[in-house]
């Protein structure tokens, strides 16, 4: 669309619009959600900041590549239904993306204007989008989708990657099955992400949108274990996919790691976010004491650490590098801080120490100096002799990172990996003829919109391979052929 | 979703339940474990699987009702549903051939050593089970076992049936180190302990199969961590079933003990732990 065609006249002077956040004090003690979305009004200035790029850089930047200029521009003329409709074309989650999606990372980084008057808040008019479509109860499903007739293809749990995959495929008239292991869908986005960020009705209603479209969910299923791969393709699935993500957490290492109210991070956001442990009459409980220490520096610690300090402990987050270091989006270290989560930074655990009931007790650390650069392009932690220090604690999340489920791997001997990762080419074809994969599960710890990339991919592989010729297994990079 | 087709009492609390499973009836081995809810709020808990069978495509599993979620699924009836069951998981039991082999269980662990028991005979090994319970009237699947093993022998606390004693006790006044070459054991922590402690030095392999408390059942959380020798495993792929001879025990009753108190006070006065009730 052309710029000058438009009802409205861009104006990126206008002041960056600042999302409006629940006050720190309420929402350190509430499970509600922290970020609370641009109201109308806000909308409509945010909107007329995007100059309307001929060739939007975003747009590219984009891993779905939503068409951001054109729901940005019905936004600004005040059509919020029309903005869900754009963004549907390419994503049926914007409830979801407009909250988990590191934008900062992808379109906003790209926006034009972003250098001189800061970017336009790219997410934050998603989510509006999504939202507002909520409210007014549009129908999410674009067009009427009769059910789907074509092939059988099966996608292997139900996190982001399965689920663009699912969208994609069943849009062409696939008929897909995605198969979860637990008994609730969404994967990391259900047990992992905390309902302040992601609120459940809204992961559940965008999950609906798919079943409206003919998808089906099979939860409690282990592909690896209730059904095999060999015999899912003798049940007539043509095409597997397999997005199991990263759900194998790393462990501390340290004496004492097993003593009582000693976590991963996965366990203890499962027990709360997925088991809602926060309730007060769950029946899978977590131990939450008075003083809580997060090891770690990434999402996952933010989240554990969020989710204490809302569960009246007293939080510190110990990272053996500095807050630059952090992995963590900004967006989160920032609300931490803001909720009165300490942070101890250039600090690693070296041992656990515990009662005579087996109850963790204390921590002993020792401080870091930052030295040479190391393979994750950061300053290498280099511990100080003689700094150890002991801090009294009755928590302890270890959030330092996971490794792929090995699960269908281990029973899958033909699946090539490496370092745990599932190997596969550029289209996510894996080393066994029709079975894809894509996600945490081929990057280890990486982010909700690039599984979705993946998933994309695969789902375009897939479409490529059933709809064409005879597939073979794919050429995969020479060090890696087993 | 999965049918209860049959329920039978077998003990003042114990129960057996026949579901209906067909994927895990056709793929299940000895050693294995579901996890189940049988309502939509309940917790996950894992157990052992007992029996199959293939014309009715159904499963079997024995629970001792002694927390609310055990309470939940024995209060089901035939033709009722269990929300979810999930497997068949953790690894299948550890075999051999052409040798003595020993199957020692307490309590409802009887019920899971009889897969494991039968699986040891059919892999051509001469097989003794040694089955505890406090006395004779809570013995359980007695003719089961009789069929499946060739050499059932009972222990009762009160020596109303068998011999008078525990299952270890059985053990030492009949066997000697080098008699058995193999040994399966399954039952509470404290037996399980005393059994790798007696049997160190027999010069015999003895698999111990854990129930540590577990969430996910697929090896993601880590909450079902045991330590074996030095290494921290999850039981839930990596087990249920350990050498005994390496297993830290009292780790692992010291962290089932903690939920277990825990899960008790939710319960007996639904703490508000946090005072989150919304959302
Ligand atoms: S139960 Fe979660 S890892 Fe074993």
């Amino acid at each position: 669309m052309d710029a000058k065609a438009l009802p409205y006249k861009p104006n990126p002077k206008l002041p960056r619009q600042v999302l409006p956040v629940l006050q720190p004090e309420v929402r350190a003690k509430s499970a509600d959600e922290v970020a609370l979305g641009f109201a109308e009004r806000e909308v409509s200035v945010e909107a007329q900041r995007c100059l309307q790029c001929p060739k939007p850089a975003c747009v590219n930047a984009c891993p779905l590549h939503i068409d951001i200029k054109r729901f940005i521009s019905r936004l600004a003329q005040g059509d919020p239904e029309g903005a869900v409709d754009v963004i549907s074309e390419q994503s049926p989650f914007p409830g979801v993306c407009g909250r988990v999606c590191q934008h900062e990372l992808f379109c906003e980084d790209a926006c034009l204007i972003g250098k001189k008057f800061g970017p336009v808040a790219i997410g934050s008019l998603e989510r509006f989008a999504a939202d507002h479509a909520r409210l007014a109860k549009k129908t999410l499903t674009p067009g009427a989708f009769p059910a789907p007739t074509g092939k059988k293809v099966a996608l292997v749990g139900s996190g982001p990657a399965s689920l663009i995959a699912a969208f994609d495929l069943v849009r062409k008239n696939y008929r897909v099955t995605v198969f979860e292991a637990l008994h609730k869908l969404g994967g990391v986005l259900a047990y992992g992400i905390p309902n302040f960020r992601l609120p459940r009705e809204i992961l559940h209603e965008e999950i609906a949108r798919l079943q409206n479209m003919g998808v089906e969910f099979v939860t409690s299923f282990i592909v690896g274990k209730t059904a095999s791969l060999e015999e899912l393709f003798e049940e007539g699935f043509e095409a597997v996919f397999i997005g199991t993500g990263a759900g194998l957490p790393f462990m501390l290492g340290i004496p004492g790691e097993n003593l009582i109210g000693v976590y991963t991070a996965n366990e203890f956001l499962t027990r709360i976010n997925l088991m809602e442990a926060y309730k007060a009459d769950a029946v899978t409980p977590v131990r939450v004491g008075k003083r809580t220490i997060v090891v770690g520096g990434g999402n996952s610690a933010m989240d554990a650490a969020r989710w204490a300090k809302r569960m009246g402990s007293e939080t510190i987050v110990l990272f053996r590098r500095g807050r630059a270091e952090m992995r963590a989006r900004l967006e989160e270290i920032e609300h931490a801080e803001e909720e009165g989560i300490q942070f101890h930074f250039l600090a690693a655990p070296v041992a656990l120490y515990g009662d005579e009931s087996g109850t963790v007790r204390e921590i002993e650390c020792i401080e870091m100096r930052l030295g040479e650069v190391d393979s994750s392009g950061r300053p290498s932690p280099v511990p100080i002799p003689g700094s150890e220090f002991r801090l009294e604690v009755d928590t302890v999340v270890a959030a330092i990172g996971q490794a792929p489920n090995p699960t269908l791997q281990r029973v899958t001997p033909q699946l090539i990996t490496k370092r745990g990762k599932i190997v596969v080419n550029e289209a996510g074809e894996t080393s066994m003829a029709l079975v894809y994969a894509g996600g945490d599960v081929v990057r280890g710890g990486s982010t909700v919109i690039l599984a979705m990339r993946d998933g994309r991919a695969a789902a375009e592989a897939i479409d490529k391979a059933l709809s064409g010729g005879p597939a073979a297994a794919a050429e995969l990079p020479a060090e890696v052929q087993g | 979703m999965n049918k209860v087709l049959a329920k039978k009492q077998l003990g003042p609390e114990v129960f057996q339940l026949e579901i209906e499973a067909p994927r895990i009836q056709k793929r299940w081995k000895a050693g294995q474990f579901v996890i189940i809810r049988p309502n939509s709020n309940s917790e996950r808990i894992p157990l052992t699987l007992v029996q199959s069978d293939a014309d009715r495509e159904s499963i079997t599993i024995v629970i001792q009702a002694i927390g609310n979620t055990t309470k939940e699924t024995v209060e089901k009836e035939p033709g009722d549903f269990l929300v979810d069951v999930v497997g068949p998981l953790g690894e299948a039991a550890s075999m051999c051939e052409g040798q003595r082999v020993v199957c020692m269980a307490g309590g409802v662990g009887v019920a899971e050593v009889l897969p494991v028991a039968s699986a040891f005979r059919e892999a051509g090994n001469h097989v003794t089970a040694l089955c505890g319970a406090r006395s004779d009237g809570l013995r359980i699947l007695d003719a089961e076992l009789k069929t499946s093993v060739d050499d059932l022998r009972w222990a009762t606390d009160d020596g109303s049936f068998g011999f008078h004693g525990n299952v270890l006790q059985l053990l030492q006044s009949f066997a000697q180190p080098g008699d058995f070459g193999v040994g399966h054991v399954i039952g509470p922590i404290p037996m399980m302990k005393a059994v790798a402690n007696a049997t160190r030095d027999w010069g015999m392999k003895m698999y111990a199969s854990l129930n540590p408390v577990m969430i996910d059942g697929t090896g993601m959380c880590g909450g079902c961590r045991v330590t074996v020798g030095d290494k921290v495993k999850f039981a839930c792929v990596d087990g249920p079933e350990f050498d005994a001879h390496l297993v830290d025990f009292d780790e692992l009753a010291r962290r089932n003990r903690a939920y277990r108190e825990m899960e008790q006070r939710v319960l007996a006065d639904h703490v508000c732990r946090i005072g989150l009730g919304g959302a």
